[in-house]
């Protein structure tokens, strides 16, 4: 089928691209503010239609280790989750970082710690761009702020993953998962047969098939200067996703003389800032990450030598901020502004919270 | 005549299935795992199904199971095997698949995984090597230690009104309808070994054949963990082991 406009909520955007990206398998298990996107894969029923595998497993724990499972045969898998099942999976996803292996993890957050809220929140920033389960890893991280950009991701969320070999976080929130907006989806592209996986990916656990070595899937290694060498050589891909995968958004940023940092759904609410402080004659503009990891550093850099201050805004204590201020290394000011717990901060309370951190 | 003369490739009766790698086991003198890992190379040679069988390999004294048995192998996360063969077998159905797990794997922090794959009837093989005791941390308790038992975390024996009791697993999970096969062997004997052999074969039988889940349990050994001679171990595991875990085949349909 051709490309399609729908009005959708974002988690049935995720489900949608999705199956039309030729994703393999969806291993995962309900949590609000998410449980549409497994809600909508059983209804939508692709076992029937392109053979993609769809299970909902007894917990996140098992969803995740599904993954990694599907992820070293060479398949395109994913999982979803919200912040508490997130934390579950951290075991897994150290796992699967140490194994080298491709896979997609939608973040659907709500507030914490611990049970929280089902609210929105960005609280998870540092789980997610700052590791999360043990060891020296990076998950590429992209931050959708719309229910568009939850399709597309979705589909480029798996694009990056095979071209690294690294697991892909989609961080989303409760209110992108869950408002619903016009949204174009992709064309269908066929899953991989098994012959292009195994041409495709020369490492995957397919069976030997003719193969002469056998193929394993392991993050263990007891020499310590082989894991010396293993985890050197994931900082080596760390540094070439630094250095061709930051995406970012600037929205009256040109002439600014005040510039908001915000991701996500927090940037959508910063966009009607934007539009009351210049209707004011106060220059501002927004930048927005794309990818939290890697880290738009040398954009923010820039713009920390044009403008008089930055705010950073956050739907958490300060997360981001404190990679807003490594980049801008004390050129400018840099001050920050958030609300917790669910809550969401409107326009004008950041306009105001702008004029008295850096105007005054 | 020479020993060549002797031993020529017409005369030989049995030898090392070429599917068991040149890799010297790493596993103590009188272990268990040698022996089922030499079954499980046989069957699957014998099955001529090395091509497109893909292993599981646990956390444990086995965690290099994939260095000596030459086929495709994923490293799980500890007991999180049957996770990981939910997802190789679904998304491949045409492999065989197992994994191969020990008692603190399969019946300690792997509890929940296990149970659901099984009681998903996912189409895998579990091999299941209980020794009573965690083997590679040093020996202490699992849940499989029989009371009274000495080990490192109960060093007076276990008190069963303290730590519980004997986790009998198996028995356990023949109770799920999502098992088509659940035995209980041993190697040490030649007649067992005999026996456990079938069993993994028809294990891996029912995971080409997409039958539901089969397990193999094989009670074992820990020279080592046991403080014991391979002879004395021998002897204290018909003594004491198979009382609590007796052999034979619980659940076949």
């Amino acid at each position: 089928m051709m490309e399609e406009i729908k009005l959708m909520k974002g988690n049935e955007a995720v489900a949608e691209a999705a199956i039309r990206c030729g994703c393999d398998g969806y291993f995962g298990y309900p949590i609000t503010p998410q449980s549409e996107i497994l809600e909508t894969l059983m209804a939508l029923e692709p076992w029937k239609t392109t053979g993609m595998v769809v299970l909902q497993a007894e917990s996140e724990t098992a969803s995740i280790n599904m993954v990694y499972g599907g992820a070293g045969c060479g398949k395109k898998v994913m999982t979803s989750s919200s912040s508490p099942g997130i934390s579950l999976m951290q075991e897994g996803l150290s796992y699967i970082a140490g194994a080298e292996l491709p896979c997609v993890v939608v973040n659907v957050t709500r507030g914490g710690p611990g049970l929280g809220t089902i609210q929105p929140s960005q609280a998870d920033y540092f789980q997610t761009v700052k590791g999360g389960g043990h060891g020296d890893y990076k998950l590429i991280t992209l931050a959708p702020a719309s229910v568009q950009e939850m399709a597309d991701h979705t589909v480029l969320a798996f694009d990056l993953a095979f071209k690294y070999r690294n697991p892909v976080m989609v961080l989303s929130d409760g209110i992108i998962g869950q408002m619903m907006e016009k949204v174009q989806l992709p064309p269908y592209q066929p899953r991989l047969t098994d012959e292009q996986v195994r041409e495709q990916c020369p490492w995957a656990t397919t069976g030997k098939h003719g193969r002469k070595q056998q193929n394993v899937i392991t993050s263990l290694e007891l020499r310590s200067e082989e894991m010396e060498k293993i985890n050197n050589r994931l900082q080596e891909k760390y540094n070439q996703v630094e250095q061709n995968e930051v995406r970012f958004e600037e929205y009256f940023c040109d002439d600014a003389e005040y510039l908001i940092t915000a991701f996500g759904s927090c940037a959508r609410i910063c966009q009607k800032t934007i539009e009351i402080l210049r209707s004011e004659g106060i220059k501002a503009g927004l930048l927005r990450p794309i990818t939290l990891y890697p880290f738009p550093t040398e954009a923010i850099a820039k713009f920390a030598k044009q403008v008089k201050g930055i705010l950073s805004v956050e739907l958490n204590a300060g997360q981001m901020v404190e990679d807003v201020r490594l980049a801008v290394n004390g050129v400018t000011p840099v001050e920050f502004y958030g609300r917790q717990g669910g809550m969401t901060p409107t326009p004008d309370e950041v306009v105001k919270a702008l004029k008295s951190k850096l105007i005054k | 005549m020479t020993l060549e003369e002797i031993i020529k490739p017409e005369n030989q009766i049995y030898g090392k299935t070429p599917l068991l790698t040149e890799t010297p086991m790493h596993y103590c003198p009188g272990c268990s795992h040698g022996v089922v890992h030499k079954l499980i190379a046989e069957v699957i040679e014998e099955m001529n199904i090395a091509d497109k069988t893909v292993g599981i390999a646990p956390v444990g004294c086995a965690v290099f199971a994939y260095n000596y048995i030459d086929i495709d192998w994923q490293e799980a996360a500890h007991g999180r095997a049957p996770a990981l063969a939910t997802a190789v077998k679904r998304l491949n159905p045409e492999n065989c698949v197992f994994t191969y797990q020990g008692d603190g794997d399969l019946a300690a922090i792997g509890t929940a995984e296990t149970i659901h794959a099984c009681n998903r009837g996912e189409n895998i093989a579990i091999f299941f090597i209980n020794n009573g005791i965690y083997g590679m941390t040093g020996g202490q308790m699992a849940p499989t230690t029989l009371e009274g038992m000495k080990t490192a975390t109960c060093p007076n024996g276990r008190d069963v009104s303290m730590e519980g009791y004997p986790l009998k697993i198996s028995e356990m999970l023949a109770l799920l309808d999502g098992t088509c096969y659940v035995t209980r062997q041993a190697v040490h004997t030649a007649a067992s070994t005999v026996r456990a052999k079938k069993a993994i074969r028809k294990a891996l039988e029912n995971s080409m054949a997409s039958k539901g889940t089969s397990i193999v349990e094989v009670v074992s050994t820990c020279n080592s963990g046991w403080k014991m001679t391979p002879h004395q171990a021998n002897k204290w595991m018909v003594e004491n082991m198979f009382p609590a875990y007796p052999l034979g085949d619980i659940k076949d349909r």
